[in-house]
């Protein structure tokens, strides 16, 4: 007769859940926060630019376009990076350098302007992150509208008209939800695994469990798989509801692939995962873990990842600092491939700092709980 | 009482030989060497920083002897540990149960983390309520518990997997009196059952429970008899006292 055995890494996978669900925060943070987070990130907050980088396309090349281009560099908001000369060159510009602007000029320009033709300038911006794109076109369409008035004023001829038109790429909209779904991806993954996994463990050692876990006969690593694997699960429901909330409440739609943009979000959560472990090698209780995860993990995602100020207008410091973030590139890379609709070939460096990133903390972490039982 | 006594290999639950753990320059358990019956209560005293917990750690298979060797279970500690730990049970100070899990499911977690069969825990889960009294409180939340039975439940727990040793951390902390004498009630019974209890404790007056006890001040043995004999050679009313004479010359706090 075969008997029936317990696994014992079931048994533990069942009590984390036992944890989890019995415990009414736990469960609200983990399964309703995400959701109201979407909806609290899910307004546009509006910010300043300086010297961003932008793009000139100029068929003209006359005095008028010059002048206004020289108007554009000469203030404080913008930074031409290159010139382009043809519609090709133009699709790529986003995708292959940091441009955040185009400024496309009409043929003709100088003469269409002086005879009452239609003088054109087109502002083609990067919706995927609204904000930024919105400020810039804003101030673009200012300094534009500043020169309007300087020539109206030193000339005596009839008054002519310059027509700017504004396109969002990616994001023809300017949905705020577009930089929002993203962000808030990588916020509760981050949460979830690295603050929820470090303060489990750290309960376990708080409450003397670690202990006598250690000395049965459960290996170190079944004990971490299956205090992770709870929180993987979860982190794997949070994603499919952040997903289809974002799909048919927010009606952002899904460009990219799918299992592409999961490939990444799991890249991602045994990044956290690591970080959560490791943290958890250094704390003793979970209020410690909690104080820690929230400042060193949350706080620098909310401010440092382009959510709610962009990455491109903060001090050279702090641009440094948001590109040591996981979440930053797990975000761009979701941006990338979720609202631009890119292949694996344009998150290539993305993928490679996650995983290196990844990697790295595993391995030190594991090493770090290994140490801690000698 | 002479420990060199028991030679008989199967007799013998805790053999050690110049077991020694050093850090850096710290000799934290230097050179002790003894021998634990089967089915005995052997009670490890000491101060804090003693060396207690780092002996017990090297005993339970958790850290590696620097020198000397040390068998339990009749497995060696330094290339056996696995072996060791599913033959030993393990209660620390904190007692360990998951406040949040009822008192039968505390139970069941430890046996399935043991690999029992699930006959045997149905049995065995019911077995320990019968003991403890508890038949009452088996879907009750430990957290709900009085610390006095969680102790109990603790210690229950720790051998419910029928291991030959169980270890014993400082497991009466925090317990009033009646409670602690209710605890050795069922320290008693465990051995009579052939379960050998090494058990650490800074309250003396409960070494005097222990069929033997060790006493170790900066990391070295220096006594090692009944708590009778002990008492005699020192010519002390109780174990207190000899603790006192014998750890006056220690060297750490």
């Amino acid at each position: 007769m075969i008997q029936k055995k317990y696994s014992p890494f079931l048994s533990f996978v069942r009590k984390e859940f036992f944890h989890i669900f019995r415990d009414r925060w736990t469960s609200i943070i983990l399964l309703i926060m995400p959701i109201l987070m979407i909806i609290l990130f899910g307004f546009a907050i509006t910010t300043e630019v300086k010297n961003a980088k932008i793009a000139i396309f100029d068929p003209s090349q006359d005095a008028a376009t010059h002048a206004i281009v020289d108007k554009l560099s000469t203030s404080e908001y913008f930074t031409i990076e290159t010139y382009v000369y043809s519609q090709n060159e133009m699709d790529n510009l986003f995708r292959k350098r940091n441009i955040g602007l185009i400024v496309v000029f009409s043929e003709h320009f100088y003469e269409n302007m002086m005879h009452g033709g239609d003088a054109k300038i087109q502002l083609i911006a990067d919706g995927s992150d609204p904000n930024y794109a919105y400020t810039l076109t804003q101030y673009a369409s200012a300094l534009l509208g500043s020169y309007q008035q300087e020539n109206i004023s030193h000339n005596f001829n009839p008054p002519f008209q310059i027509e700017t038109t504004i396109k969002m790429l990616y994001n023809p909209t300017l949905k705020g939800a577009y930089n929002t779904v993203p962000g808030v991806l990588g916020m509760v993954l981050m949460l979830i695994c690295a603050m929820m996994t470090s303060i489990s463990i750290a309960r376990e050692k708080e409450f003397g469990n670690m202990e006598v876990l250690l000395v049965s006969p459960l290996k170190p690593i079944t004990i971490i798989l299956s205090k992770t694997v709870p929180y993987i699960v979860l982190s794997l429901i949070n994603f499919t509801s952040i997903m289809l909330l974002a799909v048919f409440a927010l009606k952002v739609p899904i460009v990219g692939n799918i299992l592409l943009i999961a490939l990444i979000s799991l890249i991602f959560i045994f990044l956290s995962l690591a970080l959560g472990l490791l943290i958890s090698t250094i704390v003793k209780t979970q209020i410690v873990a909690m104080l820690i995860s929230g400042v060193v993990l949350m706080f620098p995602v909310i401010l440092l990842s382009g959510m709610i100020f962009p990455v491109e207008s903060m001090g050279v410091f702090f641009q440094y600092l948001a590109k040591v973030l996981p979440a930053n590139w797990y975000i761009a890379a979701i941006r990338k491939v979720m609202i631009q609709g890119l292949g694996i070939s344009s998150v290539s460096k993305e993928l490679i700092v996650l995983i290196s990133m990844a990697v790295l903390l595993i391995a030190i972490s594991i090493k770090k709980f290994k140490v801690r039982i000698e | 009482m002479n420990s060199t006594a028991y030679n008989y290999q199967n007799d013998i639950s805790i053999r050690t030989e110049g077991l020694t753990k050093r850090f850096g320059n710290f000799t934290a358990v230097d050179n002790i060497t003894f021998h634990v019956k089967k089915g005995e209560i052997f009670g490890f005293l000491g101060a804090n920083g003693a060396g207690k917990t780092t002996a017990i750690k090297m005993l339970c298979g958790l850290s590696k002897p620097t020198s000397g060797i040390a068998m339990v279970a009749g497995y060696d500690v330094a290339t056996q540990a696995e072996h060791i730990k599913k033959n030993i049970g393990y209660m620390s100070q904190k007692f360990a149960l998951y406040d949040d899990l009822k008192v039968w499911e505390n139970m069941r977690l430890y046996a399935g983390i043991y690999g029992m069969k699930e006959k045997i825990i149905a049995y065995r889960i019911n077995e320990i309520l019968m003991q403890l009294g508890f038949e009452n409180e088996k879907n009750t939340f430990v957290k709900t518990l009085p610390i006095g039975w969680k102790q109990k439940l603790a210690f229950s727990i720790s051998i419910i997997h029928q291991p030959e040793i169980v270890f014993l951390d400082e497991p009466t902390g925090g317990v009033d009196p009646a409670a602690r004498r209710q605890f050795w009630e069922l320290i008693y019974a465990t051995a009579e059952k052939g379960i050998t209890v090494f058990v650490t404790t800074h309250y003396m007056d409960e070494a005097e429970y222990c069929n033997r006890i060790c006493m170790l001040v900066d990391g070295k043995i220096v006594a090692l008899d009944s708590p009778k004999k002990l008492k005699d050679t020192f010519s002390a009313q109780n174990i207190d006292k000899v603790f006192r004479l014998l750890a006056r010359n220690t060297n750490r706090t």
